[in-house]
């Protein structure tokens, strides 16, 4: 049949099973909404407050279901809003397709009105990106991209569509999608050589991390764990891989991360790495970084291994297939001493772990773990409290944490827990400080408009907390443009767009707001005071090892 | 510092240069010499980077490489099995008293002499880039006016191919 590029753009998103979008229309685009609205019954298109807000919803649904999200905006400004949401997916291998509309081709390169080079823009932040020439290459580019996104390592992928080819029109041939090439185990023979690394090591530890979920490969982990009788600590991406409470589960490892599970890595003599690239926040410093143990790498992606770490044996491939692979060819075996000392280890860190009473905010999120069903996703914005859930939260199913790791992006999580909402169907909740809700607070008013029930626990300490911990630290107190001291009253904020939102002082205040909260059709702003002078505990200085891990702290006032 | 010579297949379209370039200026890779073509087939283009690091650094580049969906082959060539040379014009000024000094060194070199006017001389040299080195540097006793040299190109000696190596 027949069909206008922008009726082969929405037609080509049904037939990859894409069925909700978000985005925010404009001039350039005009033609691709006037499409949605045909295909409406079809396709559900999400309008945000702001295009970040857009593709971090999208990001959020991808994260939350594991399918392409798909985000849409006009040229120029609409565009480069999309950038901080595309640039966080690509740090933390999220598959997204970003569609953007752009001047006629027959206008490209004369600076017109809302024309912007956004394919050169994104260039460093995509995996590929496409400007599509001819209204014939677009549905071929649409089905490449979806391939793209999800294949191998995942990544977001920029469709740029001139305005006059998305009005012009040739035959549309439906298509099945595209198959991605499903990665294959790691080389025969770096199995087995991983296998004997793994057979003669006394004090294994496993390490995985966001490439262990895209793989799905939680249970084969778990028997190999069981297996060689390893304690199991993940990183910040990999946070809802295995459930929380799991009893080999040590927890999040790095600069914030467990004593336990920090130091059991520290104390290692293997690290099987699974799905993850040892970042600076991961490792503190290279040099010093678990100087007793071998590295073994499993990744996807080759270029990962020996990046920033030497690995002993680094694996290219699935980490599902290889890890099954490995299996057979591994020992089953106890490992006593090493096991008391995880122990030992754990019993430590129940020294070192905060129980104060009151509103601290372990509290809070001790408190937000009573509440939370076993599929909520919980969303966080990046700072103090981002790492304070990412420390305390109960996890009980994979995908079920969404947090901006590579890039760090303040304003992530609002946009998050609306992509989650839909892509989990779930209520959804987001864990932020009154800094990073404060970048893209606009989004209270999609959240409202389409009554997404969203928890929205905001730990407000008047401070940008996590920048001002470092001033404590390390710049001898001087509160550089940190202390923000703001008259908004975020329960009137609340109202004003519409939401339920509510002040709360005490952890019994904040246990029946959250109760009222997790009843409440749309969102509630839960705006729960704690004091500015809280730690983010334990914490390598940066540069620094485990010898200089801080796990208490007194601040005179 | 190791000098490394990689040759990658792409795909001829729009913008592929700089989609190689954009990810070695990212990762601040050390690009001494870069050369596009058009290859053999129309739809493929060739490009020799030259580079200088360390192994570990040159497995990077490769890897990351290798993520560029534009990207078709690559092949690494080693000094003793692969051919390379790259091209040199150099513009002399053409005086009486170096010009027989001139001339016998382009000789020596096998450098023909591609225009000779009152003033100048301009010169040809295709060899390696070492050889190439040298003849510059023997040049630099006389007056260099201007020097464009291409980067190097290379060819795996025998019968194999980089097209042999196509994942895509």
């Amino acid at each position: 049949m027949i069909l206008s590029g922008a009726d082969i753009l929405v037609k080509t998103l049904i037939e990859q099973g894409c069925d909700t979008v978000f985005g925010y229309p404009g001039g350039q685009i005009l033609n691709v909404y006037e499409s949605l609205y045909t295909y409406q019954n079809e396709i559900r298109h999400i309008l945000t407050a702001h295009e970040q807000g857009a593709s971090h919803a999208a990001d959020g649904y991808a994260r939350s279901t594991g399918k392409v999200g798909v985000v849409i905006s006009t040229s120029g400004p609409g565009a480069t809003n999309l950038v901080t949401g595309i640039a966080t997916a690509f740090l933390d291998s999220i598959p997204m397709v970003a569609i953007c509309g752009n001047v006629p081709t027959t206008q490209i390169g004369t600076d017109s009105f809302q024309e912007l080079d956004i394919t050169g823009v994104t260039l460093p932040i995509t995996k590929h990106n496409y400007f599509v020439r001819t209204v014939e290459e677009l549905a071929d580019t649409v089905r490449e991209a979806f391939v793209l996104a999800r294949s191998g390592r995942p990544g977001p992928v920029l469709i740029d569509i001139p305005k006059d080819v998305q009005i012009a029109k040739c035959e549309y041939t439906p298509k099945a999608p595209f198959e991605a090439e499903e990665a294959q185990a790691a080389k025969d023979v770096r199995i087995e050589e991983a296998a004997s690394y793994i057979n003669s090591a006394k004090a294994p530890y496993i390490y995985f991390g966001g490439g262990l979920i895209n793989a799905e490969a939680q249970e084969e982990m778990l028997a190999l764990a069981d297996k060689i009788d390893a304690p199991i600590g993940c990183s910040l991406m990999g946070i809802s891989g295995i459930p929380t409470d799991h009893p080999r589960f040590l927890g999040m490892q790095g600069m914030h991360g467990h004593y336990a599970s920090s130091m059991a890595m520290h104390n290692a003599d293997l690290i099987i790495s699974l799905g993850v690239r040892f970042n600076d926040r991961v490792t503190g410093n290279r040099a010093k970084f678990a100087t007793g143990a071998k590295i073994i790498h499993i990744d996807v992606d080759g270029s990962e291994l020996c990046k920033t770490v030497n690995a002993v044996c680094g694996l290219r491939g699935d980490v599902k297939k290889t890890l099954q692979k490995l299996l057979p060819l591994v020992n089953e075996s106890r490992k006593e001493d090493w096991s008391a000392k995880i122990a030992q280890l754990r019993e430590e860190e129940t020294t070192v772990t905060d129980n104060r009473e009151g509103m601290t905010p372990r509290r809070a999120i001790l408190t937000l773990n009573k509440h939370l069903g076993k599929n909520t996703a919980v969303c966080t914005d990046v700072g103090q409290h981002q790492m304070w859930a990412a420390q305390t939260v109960k996890m009980q199913t994979p995908r079920r944490f969404l947090s901006s790791g590579g890039l760090g992006t303040m304003g992530f999580g609002f946009g998050a827990a609306i992509g989650a909402a839909f892509g989990t169907k779930e209520r959804s909740v987001l864990v932020t400080g009154d800094g990073s809700f404060g970048m893209n607070v606009n989004e209270l008013a999609t959240a409202v408009s389409y009554k997404i029930p969203i928890v929205i626990l905001l730990l407000n300490n008047g401070v940008l907390g996590m920048v001002r911990q470092w001033q404590t630290l390390f710049f001898n107190k001087h509160y550089s443009n940190t202390i923000l001291d703001r008259k908004t009253d975020f329960c009137a904020l609340a109202h004003a767009f519409g939401a339920e939102g509510e002040t709360v002082k005490t952890p019994e205040e904040l246990d029946a707001a959250l109760a009222r909260a997790f009843r409440c059709e749309g969102p509630y702003v839960v705006d729960c005071r704690i004091d500015k002078d809280e730690f983010v505990l334990p914490m390598l200085p940066p540069g620094g090892s485990m010898d200089d891990i801080i796990v208490k702290l007194e601040v005179e006032k | 510092m190791n000098r490394y010579t990689v040759a990658v297949l792409v795909k001829n379209q729009f913008g592929v240069l700089n989609r190689v370039t954009s990810m070695f200026r990212r990762r601040q890779f050390n690009i001494n010499a870069l050369t596009v073509s058009e290859t053999e087939s129309s739809d493929l283009s060739r490009i020799t980077v030259v580079f200088g690091g360390e192994e570990i650094e040159k497995k990077q580049l490769i890897n990351q490489l290798y993520k560029l969906p534009d990207v078709c082959s690559i092949k690494e060539f080693e000094e003793d099995s692969s051919v390379s040379c790259e091209l040199l014009l150099i513009k002399m000024k053409n005086d009486t008293a170096t010009r027989d000094d001139i001339l016998t060194a382009a000789k020596a070199f096998g450098a023909p002499i591609v225009e000779y006017s009152k003033d100048s001389i301009i010169l040809r040299l295709t060899d390696t880039t070492r050889r190439i080195d040298d003849f510059i540097n023997l040049m630099r006793d006389y007056t260099i006016l201007e020097i464009c040299r291409t980067g190097s190109v290379s060819l795996e000696k025998g019968s194999t191919t980089i097209r042999q190596a196509i994942y895509l």
